[in-house]
């Protein structure tokens, strides 16, 4: 096996064993069940998640103010959010597909907010974010040592609000306040509705509507998480699941102890694996070759490579 | 430790933050002069006059160009310090002394302050303002290491360090505008949020997941920019991070 999958100690196919949880989870709610374990055992006392309106109103004093007011928030439209209870966890479960600047959201964790052992989840350039401002820590005095648990999400781009609210209206004709759930998956981009109806469409429509930044990101499956996870390489209402640092070893080993979750062996799933490596290869190669194209963008002219 | 490396603490025109980070290091910075470093020079904590011969020189604060001692002194320890390090926006991009009119007492004509690149060559930048105890230490362990340590460990010193001797090339200045003509408008910004963290005057929101800044609150330190995980990023570095935290946190012990 290569490195693109990043170092791992256990890999499995997840599911948490909460049926109420899993009833509105994106997949096998794995997220969601860790942190809430983890506010359970004393691992975290608080996590930064994205949250969305319902959420934002009923706790603002959980959501970092930004303008507009929270009160003109758009449906669907996602900002982070510190939780510090199972009730507020549960309350920001699902996939929210458009950008929330969590890691915004981390040095604040630790002051005004209090917490002293801060759990964040995040896509895998907000887990690099994380692990750049531990071992740089430019702006964030005593921030570093309080990150107690980081989970990953597998990633292939992420969309800005107004491409999702394009996405769902123009293209998929519903109207976002009459959203229940998005997904990507099956090569498909879907939209489900509170009354049930389900449109889908092909990925390749949404490609043009991606967060340009995305397309120089050479990470799909979280590498710098203590715990990664998303659907690919599991079935339908699973999750894949790798376990990664030391941290995310114990905090795994306790939570399969505590009964959290129902696993499978990776190598006894479809679509496995397989299909993880080569989504993952697929997104290096293309990105590999976007930032290739930087260094001859103009004439004579590069655009700037982030990475050294 | 018997090959200990020598640092100084040089003050120039700062408020002396960077220093109390330094100190904040607590036990940290007693393990550091007992085992890595002897400090040979420093305001206050070393009853030396002029300033000696030694290996890493920790600058804080801009040169007062209308200071003629400052700018003296600032000369001497490029010549006397095999490393120069600038601790702090100060001493990295001028930071709060951009903004210095002078007319203050007792010196009301020292109203011209520069970031010390401007007058010698710096070797590694620490910005942020203040620095943090953590990115101090940091680099203090790194320079030992890149000085007297075994091959593997000049190895791992110089990769950690690359990018903070980067920004010392990079230039003087720094200001929320970094991020719009280096990373927004270069179309590397993904959201993460990472510069609203890090700005020290919350002078950065995130608006539709980018960030936004209000200029007239910049204090110009580079925090922001510097934090970025699009501006700077060595996968091989950051890949490592639980190693290399453990190396540093057992170098404390």
């Amino acid at each position: 096996m290569g490195t693109e999958l990043g170092n791992y100690k256990t890999c499995v196919s997840a599911r948490s064993t909460n049926k109420e949880l899993l009833k509105s989870a994106q997949d096998g709610g794995i997220v969601t069940q860790l942190f809430a374990f983890a506010l359970d055992e004393g691992i975290i006392d608080g996590a930064i998640v994205a949250v969305s309106k319902e959420f934002a109103l009923k706790n603002p004093s959980k959501c970092m103010a930004f303008n507009p007011t929270l009160d003109d928030l758009e449906p669907w439209r996602s900002i982070p959010a510190v939780v510090s209870t199972k009730a507020e966890l549960f309350e920001a479960r699902g996939t929210k597909y458009n950008i929330s600047p969590n890691v915004s959201l981390i040095k604040e964790a630790t002051r005004s907010f209090g917490l002293d052992k801060v759990g964040i989840v995040g896509t895998p350039c907000q887990m690099q974010a994380v692990r750049k401002l531990q071992l740089y820590p430019i702006g964030a005095r005593d921030v570093g040592a309080s990150i107690a648990l980081a989970v990953g999400i597998f990633c292939m781009e992420n969309f800005p609000y107004q491409s999702i609210l394009q996405l769902v209206e123009d293209h998929a004709a519903m109207k976002m306040e009459a959203v229940k759930k998005m997904e990507i998956g099956k090569g498909k981009f879907w939209v489900i509705g509170k009354r049930g109806q389900v449109v889908q469409l092909p990925l390749k429509v949404t490609h043009k509507y991606e967060q340009p930044g995305c397309h120089v990101c050479l990470d799909y499956v979280a590498n710098l998480a203590d715990i990664s996870t998303g659907s690919v390489g599991s079935p339908d209402g699973w999750s894949t699941v790798f376990v990664r640092s030391k941290i995310g070893d114990s905090v795994w080993a306790k939570a399969m102890a505590a009964g959290c979750f129902e696993t499978q062996p990776i190598e006894k799933v479809k679509p496995g694996l397989e299909l993880v490596t080569k989504l993952t290869n697929e997104k290096i190669t293309k990105n590999k070759a976007t930032l290739e194209g930087r260094k001859t963008f103009g004439v004579g002219k590069a655009l700037r490579n982030p990475y050294i | 430790m018997v090959d200990k490396s020598t640092v100084g603490h040089i003050h120039m025109s700062g408020c002396t933050g960077c220093l109390v980070s330094l100190a904040d290091n607590y036990g940290g910075l007693l393990t550091i002069l007992d085992r890595y470093a002897d400090l040979v020079y420093g305001l206050t904590l070393a009853d030396v006059r002029h300033i000696p011969k030694m290996d890493v020189a920790l600058v804080e604060g801009s040169v007062c160009i209308n200071d003629k001692l400052s700018v003296e002194e600032i000369k001497q320890t490029r010549e006397k310090a095999a490393v120069v390090v600038a601790v702090g926006g100060c001493a990295c991009y001028g930071n709060i002394t951009r903004f210095a009119r002078g007319g203050q007492q007792n010196q009301p004509a020292h109203e011209a302050y520069l970031p010390v690149g401007d007058i010698i060559k710096v070797d590694v930048y620490i910005p942020g303002c203040a620095p943090t105890p953590q990115l101090i230490r940091n680099v203090c362990v790194m320079a030992y290491l890149l000085l007297k340590g075994t091959k593997e460990q000049k190895e791992l010193a110089t990769n950690y360090l690359k990018p903070l001797m980067m920004a010392a090339q990079r230039g003087t200045t720094a200001c929320f505008c970094d991020l719009m003509t280096e990373v927004i408008n270069q179309g590397l910004c993904m959201g993460c949020g990472s510069c609203a963290s890090a700005c020290p005057v919350r002078a950065i929101t995130h608006e539709y997941g980018k960030p936004q800044g209000v200029r007239d609150l910049c204090i110009k330190c580079g925090a922001c920019y510097n934090q970025c995980p699009r501006s700077w990023f060595s996968i091989d570095v950051v890949s490592a991070y639980e190693a290399i935290n453990e190396a540093i946190m057992a170098a404390l012990q």
